[in-house]
């Protein structure tokens, strides 16, 4: 059991808990990730650890409430139980110097990469970020991201906040105008997969951090298996980063879309219940 | 009347198969009262019974089953848990026809007692009648940690908890019993059953600590420091082995464990008003001959498929699973196609499988597990369409919390290394079994292994100096 302390609501979609959990906190390094379970008949999901403080024993996640379950989790308030929180699982990703590294979160993927972005400054690099969502509304931790970086672009799709467009188009500014070490990207699989092509094309390695379903995240299963460098890795042991040149994000894509026609049909049960639950609403 | 002592054993009542196919209730039913006293009656009690030898947990079987011909069914139940924290178990999902029944005299010139199926009555009887908590000895102050709520796990537990050690179990799900409750399915092994038994060793004394990942949350060397002298790993054969073939990452093709675990652990079976979905096409097919391939056939019949076939590269007589489960398996529709192995994986345009491309095989000379060598026949193949696929070809040692003791000597399968008297590793204070020792096996070998290690850490601990150093 993990207590929720702090519940903060980003974007009308994305929510920020700080978690009770000593354990988890204690060993969690830049690119672990826990798998959550918050009710008795609950799938088991991964997130990705936004943050950790192992002093105060607590961990943040940030999720984007994109089905049922995540739904779900965002009704919890502080002072809720999360039944399970296990973790921290993963690799973490590799902490050295680099030289000038750019930072890339797309959507929710912001929360992952601040970690990584935090720990690569404080060891010294110079690190570039971009971060880019579909609309203003989806922009989070901007603050946070600009305390870690030495630089910030921020970019829409739609061109109601920042630059107007894709965070690769920034990226390859950046890249054509500076000498980049490293890039390290999270978000989308499309968009790993835009940024993966273009620093290809440029010679610049690239990390990326995946996020598929799974069920226990301790390789037990191959749920999570994907092909890198043509070899069958699971992402919850051997990942979740891996070189983004050698990743099949294509199979990936195809795989995320598994149980879509399972996923629709829980939410409408779930939006029948919430309807059902306020008589108030219901006019007969 | 010695003669009759030869036929007779009792048949095991099981549901029909229209009605059983149809849910995921258990499928044998059980002896009946007068059925097991019967049976138990045609025991010989042999002065040196061979049964006991095939036994991997030494239950005094001919002693118990005297007391169940006698009617002392509670005294039965006493002598059976002398040995055995956990028979409602092992009655129904141990290969006793490859132990006890195997060893049994009556079984040379006739038919051996049905041991298992007495097991499972008097387990049975005694779950019914709500289980007593036994005496156990005072605490005495040692902390052990048993890494794994498995078989192995559970009895290393129960044991040392019997002896008077303090023992935390930790378990990296969220439910104890490990395969028996993410692996077996329900119809073959009810889950209330398996928690009654964990209940019954937490009775003991046991702490239970869930969703706890050694090797990840904590380390074996911070337990250390947290005060355990002494460690159990009974962790298991946990990483799902794939062919390797091309297209196996398409959608719709599922590990055995992944298939098995989204049913049973996360009661997927029942979605939607579990949150866990499984997917299930028309046609399904389940590559292996093991129980494991069985579990996943027989469940992907009660998740509603139309048709599901086992792909199995030598013949029925190879199959490592048990006779009674692939007789069920075929009672319930399933289609053996045997000699048959696959050779790639076929899909559709959005990434989902529609077909095996199969090559048909023929026996050669034996390999060294002594069972003939497939080979395939040139120009054989074919394909098999197909929506669903359940790979079962076996499972590996999980690397998780090994590659976490760069001190334990594994081998080179990268199994555990053990001493085969005591169950020690290399690592001093840390002792192994079950599958993450052997490899996949079966849940009473594991048990056998925590009983083992269970004594050899009381030796440890009440004579350190003494005790013989592995490797």
């Amino acid at each position: 059991m993990a207590q929720i302390l702090v519940k903060e609501v980003l974007t009308p979609q994305i929510k920020l808990m700080v978690v009770e959990a000593p354990r988890v906190a204690k060993k969690a390094k830049p690119g672990q990730f826990v798998v959550i379970r918050f009710h008795e008949q609950g799938e088991r999901i991964p997130l990705t650890i936004a943050d950790y403080d192992p002093d105060a024993g607590t961990v943040t996640i940030i999720f984007q409430e994109v089905g049922k379950s995540t739904l779900h989790l965002g009704e919890m308030e502080e002072g809720d139980e999360i039944l399970d929180f296990v973790g921290p699982l993963g690799r973490e990703i590799e902490e050295r110097q680099f030289g000038h590294v750019v930072c890339v979160g797309g959507g929710v993927g912001i929360a992952p990469i601040y970690p990584k972005a935090r720990a690569l400054s404080m060891l010294g690099n110079r690190v570039t970020s971009i971060i880019g969502a579909r609309t203003a509304d989806l922009i989070f931790w901007e603050r946070e991201m600009r305390s870690v970086s030495d630089e910030l672009h921020v970019t829409t799709d739609d061109g109601t906040y920042g630059e107007k467009g894709f965070v690769t188009q920034v990226l390859e500014r950046v890249v054509k105008e500076e000498q980049v070490d490293l890039v390290v990207a999270v978000g989308p699989l499309i968009m790993m997969k835009m940024v993966s092509l273009l620093t290809k094309k440029f010679s610049i390695p690239t990390l990326v951090s995946l996020n598929p379903i799974m069920v226990d995240g301790t390789g037990m299963c191959g749920c999570c298996r994907g092909t890198v460098n043509k070899e069958c890795k699971f992402t919850c042991v051997d990942g979740p980063v891996f070189d983004g040149h050698q990743v099949d994000y294509d199979e990936l894509m195809a795989r995320q879309r598994t149980y879509l026609d399972e996923e629709q049909r829980a939410m409408e049960i779930w939006r029948m219940k919430k309807v059902e639950e306020e008589p108030t609403r219901v006019t007969r | 009347m010695s003669q009759d002592k030869f036929k007779g054993r009792p048949k095991m009542p099981q549901r029909p198969v229209r009605e059983r196919i149809r849910d995921f209730d258990e499928v044998p039913t059980g002896l009946e009262e007068w059925a097991a006293v019967e049976e138990a009656r045609r025991c010989l009690q042999c002065k040196r019974p061979l049964c006991m030898r095939g036994c991997p947990v030494e239950i005094d079987i001919p002693a118990f089953i005297a007391l169940i011909a006698e009617g002392k069914f509670d005294q039965a139940v006493q002598k059976m848990k002398e040995k055995n924290s956990l028979p409602a178990i092992c009655g129904r999902v141990c290969p006793q026809e490859e132990q006890c029944e195997r060893e049994c005299v009556l079984g040379k010139k006739g038919e051996p007692i049905a041991v298992g199926y007495i097991e499972r009555f008097i387990a049975d009887y005694e779950r019914d009648r709500g289980v007593r908590t036994p005496s156990r000895s005072s605490p005495n102050g040692k902390k052990i940690a048993v890494i794994g709520a498995g078989p192995a796990g559970l009895t290393c537990a129960g044991d040392l908890a019997k002896m008077g050690y303090g023992v935390t179990l930790f378990e990296a799900f969220h439910a104890p019993g490990g395969v028996l409750v993410y692996g077996i399915p329900e119809f073959r092994l009810p889950k209330s059953i398996v928690f009654g038994e964990v209940d019954y060793v937490r009775s003991l004394g046991v702490e239970l600590e869930l969703s706890t990942v050694i090797g990840r949350s904590v380390t074996v060397d911070d337990l250390a420091e947290e005060g355990f002298g002494a460690f159990f790993i009974g962790t298991g054969a946990g990483l799902p082995y794939f062919m390797e073939l091309p297209g196996e990452n398409m959608n719709g093709i599922y590990s055995a464990n992944e298939f098995l675990t989204r049913s049973n652990l996360m009661k997927g079976y029942r979605f939607p008003e579990y949150d866990t979905p499984i997917k299930i096409g028309r046609r399904v097919a389940v590559i292996g001959g093991g129980n494991v391939a069985m579990d996943s056939a027989r469940t992907a019949v009660r998740l509603g498929a139309d048709e599901v076939c086992l792909v199995y590269r030598r013949t029925k007589n190879e199959m490592p699973a048990r006779v009674e489960e692939v007789e069920r398996a075929e009672e319930e529709g399933i289609n053996c196609i045997i000699l048959t192995n696959p050779v790639r994986f076929l899909g559709n345009q959005n990434g989902w499988v529609t077909g095996i491309e199969c090559i048909e095989m023929e026996l050669g000379e034996p390999d060294e597990s002594g069972r003939r060598r497939p080979v395939p026949i040139e120009g054989s193949e074919y394909v098999i369409p197909i929506d669903t696929v359940v790979v079962a070809i076996g499972q590996g040692p999980n690397p998780l919390l090994l590659e976490t003791m760069p001190d334990l000597t594994l081998n080179r399968r990268g199994y555990i290394e053990t001493d085969p008297e005591t169950g020690a590793t290399s690592r001093r204070g840390m002792f192994a079994g079950g599958d993450i020792v052997t490899g996949a096996a079966t849940g009473i070998s594991a048990m056998g292994a925590g009983k083992q290690a269970a004594r050899s850490i009381d030796r440890f601990f009440q004579d350190p100096d003494t005790f013989p150093q592995w490797r």
